[in-house]
């Protein structure tokens, strides 16, 4: 088994992320993470599913998907060859003691502090999910009141042949 | 500025400009606003005493005529009376389309009287599917419904429009052409793959055309014959594609599968090569999956790329329309042959021999009773290859599809892929409306027959004079076959006790068909050709058979295809020559 990143436009119309869910769900393909938004046209969204599959399935995965009607493309990604981000909100437990030792962690990982309270600090970090986990990592064991990630947003690096530099 | 018209005159001039002849359906509160210009159109509207039954006529009426066929309900039950008849469409690559109406668009979602969201319900057993709450867009979806329908690997479509929307004004405009970005469907194989596959051929020492419906889809049979002939390779026809290739050829081999011919299932087994055309490796084909053909290099042509290393992964990948791919395949082919013929007398020794030492075959019953096979194969000599044979789903399909000698593409109807009981009453009626002119048996069970009867009445009414055959064995007869064999004979609920409750007969007369009865050999003959006189009326002929024949050769679910059983507990015997 392993994971793949998929990089899938639609057709920004009612309904498509169910088409996409039921289609994962009927064959039983399993979604690690997905991420849904605009592009820069507003006609069209894209969609970055992360999956789970072995060997030539995910040649079917493909197919299937791209069979739907409103699934304009579908590239999967190679992680060399993309940049792929998550984003991470955590809610860290602080006390005077060890406030400062949170900040200089959420510093170091280029993270940062969007809220202060007496006994917490929320981090907001982005990277991909290596760092993400790396920071958690340091993080627990202050205690994690809370948090929040993203699915996994991806796009290749450099330009494709055809495509304008705006 | 374009003239005024409500969203259901719309609709109704959309379908008119689609091309649509008829439909079948049902009104109801939410579609009743396109039920006032259906009244004024030129399309003919069939009213069904059941959702289902439509939807299975308008997969019927495509089927026989290749064209889209048409299914029209109300919202809330009457949508989802249709969700069967869909999956089945969709299951077989049937080209219809689904006309839905859906409460009003302030109301949807919040519980409304008949609401039910049939776009969500049927998303994973349609083609694509449209939720229209603006009357403008109709004359696209509509437009769109069709082409999809009907383009790449055809299936069912449904438009579901909210009641606002068929009440509301608007202005027609057909769509000069409908654009999809999302939808390209690739019309021609690769050079490159053609040029491998015929390679493949050219060396080929063992190889068989496994010949699946998509050849019918693509109309595609005489270019296979051609072929066919021109290599000199054996075919099997699957039961989606009996009619492909005819069964009177002699490089037919028959049906491969769980209830295929001894030669079709075996050349499968032992060929180097598969020619695949329009076939999907079907678990009811291939059994065992691993055990499978395992000797053979796969070619798979198809026009859906998704079916390609679905099950079996492909040598070579043909993906576009079978008719260009095989006609592709006939240039190379002939290119290659002048160099050399692939000598593949010694195969057809082993398929010959296969052919001739296990040949189907039935027993009569030992007490005297009447054969189901013998009347299915009755009916298919006295009406002929140029009938039109429709089946339900059990043991009566597969004698129908073994005992009938199928000459012609799309003569033989049936539900292959998600094996819908019910579906031969109204799938003849569609077919019967089709093509009026042709004689339409329908060969069904006492079990299948009861749940979609009710369309005799449309037929009686509508004069649709099908003919049917109930195979009555009193039982669900194929549960029945599989308790006897795997469940120690008890016979848990599949005694339907059909032996005069109902009286078929006379629920026949009820609904204004003609009812006929027969219990002996002897009276076979007579009744089918009393039957085949009377073209004013729908004629229902009782059958009664015996209860305990079974279809055979037979693989059990799961197993391999080399433990293919030719009757109870004997298995063919495999002497060192033949394999």
């Amino acid at each position: 088994m392993a994971t793949h990143t998929l990089s899938v436009l639609v057709e920004n119309s009612p309904g498509v992320l169910a088409r996409i869910a039921a289609l994962f769900s009927r064959r039983g393909y399993n979604i690690e993470s997905l991420a849904v938004g605009p592009t820069e046209d507003s006609n069209i969204s894209r969609m970055t599913i992360v999956i789970t599959v072995e060997g030539h399935a995910l040649q079917q995965v493909i197919a299937q998907t791209n069979k739907l009607i409103n699934v304009l493309s579908i590239t999967e990604l190679d992680p060399i060859a993309s940049v792929q981000r998550e984003l991470l909100l955590v809610k860290v437990n602080t006390s005077p003691e060890t406030r400062s030792q949170v900040l200089e962690t959420a510093q170091l990982f280029r993270a940062k502090v969007v809220d202060v309270a007496q006994d917490a600090v929320t981090i907001e970090a982005t990277g991909n999910s290596e760092k993400i986990h790396a920071l958690l990592r340091v993080l627990e064991p202050y205690g994690i009141k809370e948090l929040v990630q993203s699915g996994l947003v991806a796009m290749e690096r450099g330009l494709k042949p055809g495509t304008s530099s705006l | 500025m374009s003239e005024q018209i409500t969203g259901a005159q719309s609709l109704v001039k959309a379908l008119e400009h689609a091309g649509v002849d008829v439909m079948f359906g049902i009104p109801g509160g939410a579609i009743l606003p396109a039920y006032d210009p259906i009244f004024d159109s030129t399309i003919r509207h069939i009213l069904v005493r059941h959702e289902q039954g439509a939807g299975h006529a308008a997969t019927g009426y495509a089927q026989v005529t290749g064209r889209v066929g048409v299914c029209i309900a109300t919202s809330g039950p009457g949508a989802t009376n249709l969700v069967t008849a869909l999956a089945d469409a969709q299951m077989d690559s049937v080209p219809i389309v689904a006309i839905t109406g859906q409460v009003s668009s302030s109301a949807i979602g919040t519980d409304a009287f008949q609401e039910a969201d049939i776009r969500g319900i049927t998303m994973p057993v349609t083609k694509h599917n449209f939720l229209i709450t603006n009357p403008d867009d109709i004359p696209n979806a509509v437009a769109a419904a069709f082409h999809i329908a009907s383009t790449g690997r055809p299936g069912a479509v449904l438009v579901d429009i909210s009641k606002d929307a068929l009440q509301k004004m608007t202005t027609f405009n057909w769509p000069s052409e409908v654009i999809l970005p999302g939808y390209n469907p690739i019309l021609n194989p690769a050079n490159s793959e053609v040029v491998a596959a015929v390679n493949l051929i050219a060396e080929a020492k063992q190889p068989v055309f496994y010949v699946g419906g998509g050849l019918i889809k693509s109309d595609a049979s005489k270019e296979l014959l051609k072929l066919a002939e021109f290599t000199g390779a054996p075919v099997v026809t699957t039961l989606m594609a009996r009619g492909a290739f005819p069964d009177s050829h002699k490089q037919h081999l028959g049906m491969p599968g769980m209830h295929g011919t001894v030669a079709a299932v075996t050349a499968l087994q032992k060929a180097d090569l598969l020619i695949t055309l329009g076939a999907r490796f079907d678990d009811r084909v291939t059994g065992q999956v691993s055990s499978f053909a395992p000797n053979a290099k796969i070619i798979h042509a198809d026009i859906d790329p998704a079916e390609i290393g679905k099950v079996r992964q492909a040598d070579v990948a043909l993906i576009g329309d079978l008719k260009n791919t095989i006609n592709a395949l006939q240039i190379e082919v002939e290119k290659a042959f002048k160099k050399a013929k692939p000598d593949i007398a010694d195969w057809w020794k082993q398929c010959n021999g296969w052919l001739n030492k296990f040949p189907l075959g039935y027993d009569q019953p030992s007490d005297g009773s009447l054969s189901p096979q013998y009347v299915i194969e009755r009916i298919g000599k006295i009406a002929g290859p140029d009938a039109i044979y429709v089946a339900g789903v059990g043991q009566h399909q597969m004698w129908a599809s073994q005992f009938v000698s199928y000459e012609n593409p799309r003569t033989w109807l049936n539900s292959g892929g998600l094996g819908t009981m019910g579906y031969a009453v109204p799938a003849a009626m569609g077919a019967k409306v089709g093509l009026p002119g042709a004689t339409v048996w329908a060969i069904d069970g006492d079990g299948c027959f009861q749940m979609t009867n009710q369309e005799l009445v449309t037929c009686a009414l509508n004069n649709i004079p099908i003919k049917v055959a109930i195979i009555n064995n009193e039982s669900l007869g194929m549960v029945r076959q599989w308790q006897t064999l795997f469940y120690n004979s008890r016979f848990s609920n599949t005694d339907l006790h059909s032996h005069r409750v109902p009286d078929f007969k006379m629920l026949a007369e009820a609904m204004g068909c003609v009812g006929l009865r027969c219990e002996t050999k002897e009276d076979v003959d007579r009744v089918i050709q009393e039957a085949m006189a009377i073209n004013d009326r729908p004629v229902v002929i009782d059958f009664n058979v015996h209860r305990d024949a079974m279809v055979w050769p037979m693989v059990a679910a799961g197993a391999s295809n080399d433990d293919i059983v030719v009757a109870k507990s004997m298995a063919p015997i495999w002497d060192s020559q033949e394999l």
